[in-house]
Order: C-alpha cells, then structure tokens, then sequence
C-alpha cells in the first residue's frame, strides 16, 4: 500500500503546493483556536488533517474554505498570498469544501442540491431561467460516473444515505472544477461499508488530479487514502508525516495522544486484566469455527 | 402513461417505473389545500343554493384574492424560512402614503402611489436588512416592524388629518386611472370581476416562474432549507432573504393601492390581524413553517379556501362568527394532511 502511493508523492513534489498554510493562526477574542499551523496541499495528494475535537480541525476548515480569515502567519494559494473575501471566493479560486453535516439542503430535489449557487441558465432578461433538462441530465450523469446510481434525480436528497450525500457533494465539487477538495470529517457519522464508499471517491478525487485536504479523527481512514499527515492538539501542531515517514500504529498512536492513551489505559484496566487479555484472536476465530 | 413521456426523455433508469403518477401528486406541496379547497366547494354547494351562481363566485373569487394578493409573497418569504408580522398593517401604511402624500403635497395622486411605493419597499428592505445584520428571529423583528408601523399609522394620520381616516382624493387628477388600475370592475360574459383578481393571478404566474424555473427560486428554497449549506455554496443569503422582504412590501403596495382606490378613504386602524391571514393560506397551500417547501399556488388555494369559507357563510346566512372557527380547523386539518403526505412521499425511497 505504501509502495503504491509513493510515486504520486515523488511526481508532485517539484510543483509549488496549490494551497499552503505557514504558521497561521487564528484567536477569536482571547481564545487561541489555532496557532502556528502549516499545511500543504498539492495536486494528486491527500492530505490528512488529524486531530481530536477541540483540536482546531474546524477553524483550519474555516481558513481555507474562506468562512474565516486568518490572524497571523501566511495563506498561500498557488504561491501567492491570499486572504479570502468569503465562500465564493475560495470557489472561484478552485478551493471546494464539502462539510460533514451541511453539505446538502434535505428537503431539494438531488439535482438542485447538485448546482446549488453555480446553476447555469438560459435565455435573457425576464425570461433568464435554469436549464433544468441540462440540470437534471447533468446531475444525472456525474452521479452515475462516481458510480452513485439514482434511480430518480428529482427524489429529495434527504431521503439518500449519509454516505451517498458525502458523494453527491464531492461528485458536485469536482464536476465544477474544484482543484482542491476539502473534506470535513466524511467519514465521521458512516458505518464501514459507507465509509469504505467515501473512502474510494476519495481516492478517485486525488487520481483526477485533484489536491484533496481530508480532515478527519479515524487515523484507519487516513492512513488508507492520506499521502501527508497533519496531526493537531489543542489548536497547534503535534506532529507533520509523510506516508513512508510513519505507520499506522504511529499515527494512531500519536492521535490518541499517545501518553495520555497510555494513561487512560492504566485507568480503565480491570483487576482481571492482569490474567490473559481478551485478544483479537479469539474474536477472528469466531466465523471461522 | 407516465412510461411513454418518461421513455422519451434522456437517461431513464428501468427502476424509475416504481414511482407511479400518484406518488408523484402525492409529493405535490399544494396537494393538501386543493383537497381542502374541492371539499369545501362541495360543502358549500350543497349548504347554500346561491353558492353556484355566478355573481357570488365572483365575490368568493375577489375575497380571496385580496387576501391571495399578499399570501403569494408571505408563502416565498416562508419557502425562504422567515416571517412578516409586519404585512398586515405595511398594507395599510402604503394606502396611507399614497393618500396623505397625494392631499398634502401635489395635485396627482400617482406622484402619491410612486412614494408610497417607495416608502413601502423601503420598510420591506428595513425587515430584510434587520433581519440579516442583527440574525434575531424574524418573528420578533417584524413584531416589532408591526408594533411600530400600527403606531405610525395612526399617529401621522391624526397628526396630519385630525382624524383616524384620510381626507378623500377621489377628486384629484389621476384619480380615475389608478382606480382603473388598481380598483376596477372588469364584465366577462355578464359576470363583474374585481381587477384584484388579475393582478393575484400575475403574482401567481410570476412568482411560481421565479420559484420553481429560476436561479433565484433555487436560493429561496436552499436558504429556508439549509441556510448553512447555502451560505457555504456560494448563495448570496442575505441579497436573498432582503429581496424576499421587499416581495412582501410589493404586494403589500399593491393591496395598499386596492384598497385606497376602491374606497378613497383609508382608515388608519385596518390592516392589524391579516399578517396571520396571509400566514395561514400559505401553511394550509402547503408551506412548512419551518421554511424549505412550499408553493405559490398553494397559498393561492389557500386563499381560495379563505375566500369560499368567509362568502360562503354569508351565502348560507349561518352567523359570520363562525368563520374562525372554520379558519382554524381547515388551519389544523390542512396542516396534518400536509404532514402526512409528505411523509408519505419521503418514504418512497
């Protein structure tokens, strides 16, 4: 798994990153939500944003998607400074952001959730009006190319699974030429199935060529799909990986705190634990017998 | 039926033949009121003899539309997730505008009905601006839109007239056009219809264009659906919700316009409880209280309701005190089979 994503990383890596954050910072009133904070988004690489809640994971979002300016230190799209007027801005400049729960509006029609703020019209004057047929057929299609099959665009939204909105909400970013995709915790609320779907489009977005920011607090998810590896505590930095830089029992144990991990396992340790542990064997050899 | 066209348009998956035409109606937002409105027509046809006639449904069909004229705008401003208190008595502040200004300062009553158009806007985009800067509830910034409109109504008229009603300005140049506009009687095959029907028929046609066919229509239903996720699309909310208020204050104009030239006088206490009127066709036509889904033409079935139950009581020569308390329970009744349907609907998947 490792091997095969190391190209990607290699073929990248003379590009000036397409979204780049040094030090920034962020305080609202005198409370310090990030500090220091840097990260870089390139084209064909997923980078993962890991941290607990409380972390800062949602202020960095804030940043980026141009919801929130920064206090400090540099905002760098495609080289070049950037201090973002608002959401429409970060989209104009190709930065799409897909949020966990309000990504979609429930009760509208799939295909009005699909072009929701960018619908392309026909006509003139007064009688300027949405090109439903192209909408329709359109929404149709791209969701169909991610593998998303409806049987009826015109169903609300609403009544899709959690994991086909995520997808309905990344497929919309990349059709409308999204070069960086930031994903705010997709995973979050999904089973494994649903989140192994995600999961998938996920890696499809990066193989389009896109720069995907994937903010999460599963390392399992990260480490599946993520080529760089941002870790964040109480609003500042704990750590910066590239994939070949750490494993997975790191990263996992570096997100949960590592020490304190250890801690709360001496907490929690039943009196009985001293004799043989309950261990993942016994529960592999169940299906099996 | 429904195979034939569905096959002929572009993509069509084999499994779309499981949502049948009636599940279609059925997720209709107006299905409700148009049961409501066919039941009551009945009942009425059967409970008062000159119900049928057609001078009376001319008189049921200019009831609603008085009420019809501003439920259109209010049931947007609900699809768009807000409310107007403050629609009831704007009416009559427009009248009054138009009036006084017209008596005090000029000779034309249309330099009059152009201020007043003015000034009215300008208390639909105050609702608006107030609305998006301060993010209070719209019910409490209306209410308090409403509070001071009722105050100002009376006050500068008093102040101005020394009396609670306008001086008449039924013999003022201009007048005779804008009653022709605003306040006619038009005879179609022997029958008189009020002109306010016409003009509840544009809003209609106009409004449920804007709706369901145009880009603005897309930003009314995501921002009283999700205004988060409308916001974070790009949606420009506020510019949406702003234009929403002064919709309302549009057709408030219009109303304001009606109701100056069909009496000449304007008495300034009028207009205080239709804002819950035009509040109730919309939810009764369909509109989710709590924003996101709803139809134009369903508040007009609303108001149609409205119009057949207040005439046709009247016509049955029961008490008119009664009407209330039919207003109420077609209020209920429409709102749980509005319920039902949708869930109905949303269960299809």
């Amino acid at each position: 798994m490792t091997t095969a994503t190391e190209p990607t990383a290699e073929r990248t890596t003379g590009d000036a990153p397409l979204v780049e954050l040094e030090q920034v910072s962020k305080y609202y009133g005198n409370v310090r939500a990030l500090e220091g904070v840097s990260l870089q988004a390139r084209a064909g690489e997923i980078t993962c944003v890991l941290g607990d809640n409380g972390a800062g994971k949602s202020t960095l979002i804030k940043i980026i998607s141009g919801l929130h300016g920064h206090d400090a230190g540099s905002f760098r799209i495609d080289g070049e400074e950037t201090r973002l007027a608002g959401p429409r801005a970060a989209l104009d400049r190709g930065i799409a952001t897909v949020y966990q729960d309000l990504a979609v509006v429930p009760l509208m029609p799939v295909w009005r959730n699909f072009f929701l703020g960018s619908e392309p019209t026909k006509g003139r004057g007064p009688l300027r009006r949405m090109d439903v047929e192209f909408m329709r057929r359109t929404a149709h299609a791209e969701l169909r190319r991610m593998g998303i099959d409806l049987r009826d665009v015109d169903q609300p939204i609403g009544t899709l699974s959690g994991g086909e909105r995520q997808c309905v909400a990344i497929a919309r970013a990349v059709y409308f030429g999204a070069r960086v995709l930031v994903l705010d915790e997709p995973t979050a609320a999904l089973g494994v199935k649903q989140s192994g779907v995600v999961l998938k489009y996920v890696a499809a977005a990066r193989d389009a060529g896109l720069a995907v920011v994937f903010i999460t607090h599963n390392p399992h998810h990260a480490y599946l799909v993520g080529d760089r590896f941002v870790l964040l505590k109480r609003g500042a930095m704990a750590g910066h990986h590239t994939r070949d830089g750490i494993t997975l029992d790191e990263l996992t144990r570096q997100m949960a705190g590592g020490d304190e991990l250890d801690d709360l396992r001496h907490e929690l340790e039943r009196p009985e634990a001293a004799a043989p542990p309950v261990t993942a064997d016994a529960d592999e050899g169940r299906p099996r017998s | 039926m429904s195979t034939a066209v569905q096959a002929a348009a572009a993509p069509v998956d084999e499994r779309l033949l499981r949502t049948s035409p009636l599940r279609r109606v059925l997720g209709r937002p107006e299905l409700g009121a148009v049961v409501g409105a066919v039941a009551v027509f009945v009942f009425f046809a059967f409970a008062a003899d000159s119900f049928l006639r057609a001078s009376s449904l001319s008189t049921v069909l200019y009831a609603a539309s008085t009420i019809g004229i501003m439920a259109v705008p209010v049931a947007l401003l609900m699809i768009g997730g807000e409310f107007d208190l403050s629609a009831g008595v704007l009416v009559t502040t427009s009248a009054l505008v138009s009036s006084m200004f017209s008596y005090q300062m000029t000779a034309n009553v249309w330099v009059g009905v152009g201020v007043s158009l003015l000034v009215t806007l300008a208390v639909g985009a105050f609702n608006g601006f107030m609305l998006t800067r301060t993010r209070l509830p719209s019910f409490i910034i209306t209410l308090g839109t409403y509070l001071m409109l009722i105050g100002m109504n009376l006050g500068f008229t008093k102040l101005i007239s020394d009396t609670v009603s306008t001086k008449t300005i039924a013999d003022m140049e201009g007048f005779p056009e804008a009653k022709a506009v605003f306040a006619s009687t038009l005879t179609v095959g022997g029958v008189n219809f009020k002109i306010t029907i016409l003009w509840w028929l544009l809003l209609i046609v106009v409004a449920s264009w804007i709706l369901l066919r145009t880009r603005v229509g897309n930003w009314i239903f995501a921002v009283g659906g999700n205004e988060a996720a409308a916001r974070a699309v790009g949606v420009p909310v506020r510019a949406t919700k702003i234009g929403l208020y002064m919709g309302v204050a549009l057709a408030a104009w219009i109303s304001g316009q009606h109701l100056l030239f069909s009496y000449d006088v304007v008495q300034s206490g009028e207009g205080v409880g239709n804002e819950l009127i035009y509040i109730i066709a919309a939810v009764i036509g369909g509109c989710l209280i709590t924003g996101g889904y709803g139809s134009a033409v369903g508040s007009a079935v609303g108001a149609l309701i409205f119009g057949m139950t207040s005439k046709g009581i009247v016509f049955a020569e029961w008490e008119p005190d009664w009407f209330k308390f039919f207003l109420g329970a077609m209020l209920l009744l429409a709102t749980l089979l509005n319920h039902w349907v949708r869930k109905r609907a949303e269960a299809t998947k």
